[in-house]
């Protein structure tokens, strides 16, 4: 039984990085941009938080720092392409680039250094409620924030005004513009809405999965959280059932691989991507409401004319 | 400047300019609507029409020159001021979002914020009383162009404006909806309100409206009253100068000519969920006529266009017959070596490379055909023959341009339109298909064309032509067919054909409904 949960536990963490960058994702590529820099927003939190929580000795000082050094990163992405209207592949792209070579310059210092993790939750008397207990009361604090924060989402996209006006603006910003609706502040807010969400990810991964910093340490989750979000539809609950689908079956590998299952390994790493792209396919067949989820303007760069 | 009629002006303008780089698009215009009245724009495509309407709505910033509303000096810094001054705008181009329902559509364009299902009965309510019915469920991608344009008045009303502008309304109505149209127009006048009636439909203007501004080139050339004009004293001040009309030579002995383009039992899925699927479509081009397809856009026709041109293949290589042998299963290029020739709807990035040169488009869509001529025996490209091919066709289409050789983009539509459709002729194909052979073009390139096309025709062509534009239709087809809902009616004799039969077919009637108006008429 113990066994079991533990398994939860390890799926669950898995899963949380790739659930809060998709979701962050999720909503810029709604507003119509496409941000390919996910990776580097990501590892940019993710040396920003173990740094600040090296040298301030709090992990939650931490947390706060990997978001703001997401969004941070995610502004200057906003800036070229909003208001100098480069290309959003190539400077997504160049994003990824810069973010990995920033955070390996700037966390030399910190390699092999102990570092901070959050504390999982402990509410006295629930969480040691046999099996549920730790799964339900006992995980890390952003395990809680990626749910609550794909619901918000969910929420906010489809049940508020402001939500459908970035759905507008992701249909058509031509269209948006024309009915006065600012669609240069909307993709920015997007922007930087998504790069927080990128940087708490990588946070997690240097607060809670692994509390340490090794460059590189993002290995390529980011990438895989912009696949999620295209395989999603661009839907919330999807890309919450895709990144757990992704988790699981990572996990399931490295279990298989641990006990030493006459299947090549290479073949058992890649399940986790296979198994996640059947899956979303296969509940993404109707063609129709995949269309209509699509944001049409993706990456498409808008300039209105003055 | 004119005097006011009776009252206040709603809207004054006075000398607003607005330039684009070399171009004076608007020139110290002005202009005056009273309350209560429809108030006509006139101009040729180009004229500076949609510059200025696009500077009253706050999406463009004049250079110099004042508004005022009310007789208060205004600066409309951008569409949100507009509309809380009490302007409204039906656009040309929907500025609706397909993937979002009638509801959501028009919760975008207020900003009061209640809840989506009190705008759907709002919406619903107001458009059952205005006899215009919008179901605010429904998704913009699935409805037609009426019912989209219907949201765009319903949205527009919803605001209470005080002067609504519309642009170029009817161009995508059928005859009886552009006369729904102008019943609620007029009803809306009653109420008081004022209407900036943008179009280059003369007959309608002459119809509805109190009062007119002609533009010419940016500049005000005129302002008149239009009922008492003519269509013809209309026209000229547009256009400047006569517009030759159009010469249609009477096609003898047509019904036995040979078949050039024959489709038959043509069908098509649909390729996205907001494509038209194409029905049965079975149609007969012979040597010597054109044949004209109306229809409101959106029923099929850019559907239909790709699967006669072979940019989309199908099963059935006997569906689409040219001259005489199967090609259904041939592509664009196997059509063209068949003779067949086709100019698609849109100019740039379809029918044209917008950034190169008119000599190298010429040599994209002939190198095949004209392979000998263009292209030498080791694969070399023969740049004098292709400038010279060019050159040609600029001299006989009477192109404009600035440069010898200019990229496409660089050519107003109407002249870019002119070398793509002389491009063609240049070939003297067999068949020529034709989609929107005039959309966006000025009255004196469009007649040019239009009599080329039957000119072509003459010389022992078959030409197709697909055309919103129920007057073109009228001027150069020999028999006019409909598509409506991806369905072909039979072609009707054009001695036969009406504005009112064609417009119950674009509408929907059921050809065998349509068969009987044909013997009772």
């Amino acid at each position: 039984m113990d066994i079991t949960v533990n398994i939860l536990l390890t799926i669950a963490t898995a899963a949380t990085p790739l659930l809060i960058a998709a979701i962050g994702e999720l909503v810029v590529e709604r507003s119509g941009v496409l941000n390919l820099g996910v990776e580097g927003m990501m590892i940019m939190g993710a040396v920003g938080g173990f740094g600040a929580g090296y040298l301030t000795g709090s992990p939650w000082i931490g947390l706060l720092a990997a978001i703001a050094l997401g969004a941070l990163f995610s502004l200057l992405f906003a800036v070229m392409t909003l208001s100098l209207a480069t290309n959003q592949v190539a400077t997504g792209l160049s994003l990824t680039l810069l973010g990995l070579g920033l955070s390996g310059m700037m966390g030399t210092s910190f390699v092999g250094q102990p570092g901070q993790r959050l504390p999982n939750l402990d509410i006295p008397g629930l969480t040691s409620i046999p099996v549920v207990g730790r799964l339900l009361f006992g995980q890390d604090p952003i395990f809680y924030i990626s749910i609550a924060l794909t619901a918000a989402v969910m929420w906010f996209l489809f049940k508020t005004r402001t939500g459908l006006t970035l759905r507008s603006i992701g249909d058509s910003h031509t269209s948006a513009h024309a009915l006065g609706i600012q669609v240069i502040r909307y993709r920015y807010l997007a922007v930087i809405f998504g790069g927080a969400c990128a940087g708490l990810a990588g946070g997690h991964l240097s607060l809670v999965y692994t509390p340490q910093w090794v460059e590189n340490m993002t290995a390529g989750r980011g990438w895989i959280a912009l696949a999620l979000v295209v395989f999603a539809s661009w839907r919330p609950w999807r890309v919450l059932a895709g990144a757990y689908i992704f988790g699981a079956v990572w996990i399931g590998q490295l279990h298989a691989q641990a006990f030493g299952i006459p299947v090549p390994s290479q073949l058992l790493s890649s399940l986790p991507y296979l198994a996640t792209v059947v899956v979303l396919v296969l509940i993404s067949r109707n063609k129709r409401l995949t269309m209509m989820n699509t944001p049409a303007s993706l990456g498409q760069p808008f300039v209105p004319d003055r | 400047m004119s005097a006011n009629h009776d009252g206040a002006n709603l809207l004054e303008v006075r000398g607003l300019t607005k330039i684009f780089g070399t171009l004076t698009a608007c020139d110290h215009v002005d202009l005056n609507i009273a309350k209560g009245e429809i108030h006509a724009l006139l101009g040729e495509n180009g004229a500076g029409k949609s510059t200025l309407v696009k500077m009253l709505f706050g999406s463009l910033e004049p250079n110099s020159g004042e508004i005022f509303w009310n007789g208060q000096a205004v600066r409309i810094a951008n569409p949100g001021f507009a509309k809380k001054l009490g302007i409204g705008m039906v656009f040309q181009h929907f500025s609706l979002f397909e993937a979002l329902t009638a509801a959501e559509n028009i919760a975008l364009s207020l900003d009061d914020g209640s809840p989506i299902s009190t705008i759907a009965a709002k919406a619903r309510a107001l458009s059952y009383s205005y006899g215009l019915p919008l179901d605010p469920e429904s998704l913009v991608g699935d409805l037609s162009v009426g019912e989209r344009q219907r949201i765009e008045i319903i949205r527009c009303l919803l605001q209470t404006p005080q002067l609504i502008i519309l642009d170029e309304p009817t161009s995508v109505l059928t005859p009886q909806e552009a006369d729904k149209l102008f019943e609620t127009l007029e009803r809306l006048r009653s109420e008081g309100k004022s209407i900036l009636y943008i179009s280059h439909r003369l007959e309608e203007v002459k119809r509805i409206c109190d009062r007119a501004t002609v533009l010419r080139h940016g500049k005000v050339v005129g302002h008149c009253n239009p009922r008492e004009q003519t269509a013809a004293s209309l026209a000229r001040m547009m256009v400047g100068n006569e517009v030759k009309a159009v010469v249609r030579a009477p096609a003898d002995g047509i019904e036995t000519a040979q078949p050039l383009l024959e489709i038959r039992a043509l069908s098509r899925k649909p390729a996205t969920p907001f494509s038209i699927p194409l029905k049965n479509i079975n149609l007969t081009v012979r040597a010597g006529e054109v044949i004209g397809i109306a229809g409101v856009a959106g029923n099929g026709q850019g559907e239909f266009f790709e699967t006669v041109s072979g940019e989309v293949l199908q099963q059935d290589a006997a569906s689409v017959r040219i001259r005489g042998k199967d090609a259904g299963g041939l592509g664009i290029t196997g059509r063209r070596l068949m003779g067949a020739a086709f100019v698609p709807e849109e100019r740039l990035g379809h029918g044209a490379a917008p950034s190169m040169k008119l000599s190298e488009n010429l040599l994209l869509s002939r190198h095949a055909t004209d392979g000998k001529v263009f292209v030498g025996a080791s694969g070399m490209v023969k740049s004098e023959a292709i400038y010279g091919a060019a050159q040609r066709i600029i001299k006989a289409m009477d192109v404009r341009k600035s440069a010898p050789d200019p990229e496409a983009a660089a050519l107003s539509g109407g002249n870019l339109q002119k070398f793509i459709v002389g491009r063609e002729l240049d070939r003297r194909p067999g068949v020529m298909v034709v989609n929107q052979p005039t959309w966006g073009v000025d009255a004196g390139a469009a007649a040019h064309i239009r009599q080329a096309l039957i000119e072509l025709a003459r010389s022992g062509s078959a030409v197709l032509v697909i055309s919103q534009d129920l007057d073109e239709l009228f001027e150069i087809s020999d028999s006019i067919a409909v598509m409506h809902n991806g369905e072909l009616s039979k072609p009707l004799p054009i001695a036969q054909a009406t504005f009112e039969k064609i417009g119950l077919l674009m509408g929907g009637a059921e050809p065998g409904h349509a068969e009987h108006i044909l013997e009772t008429a």
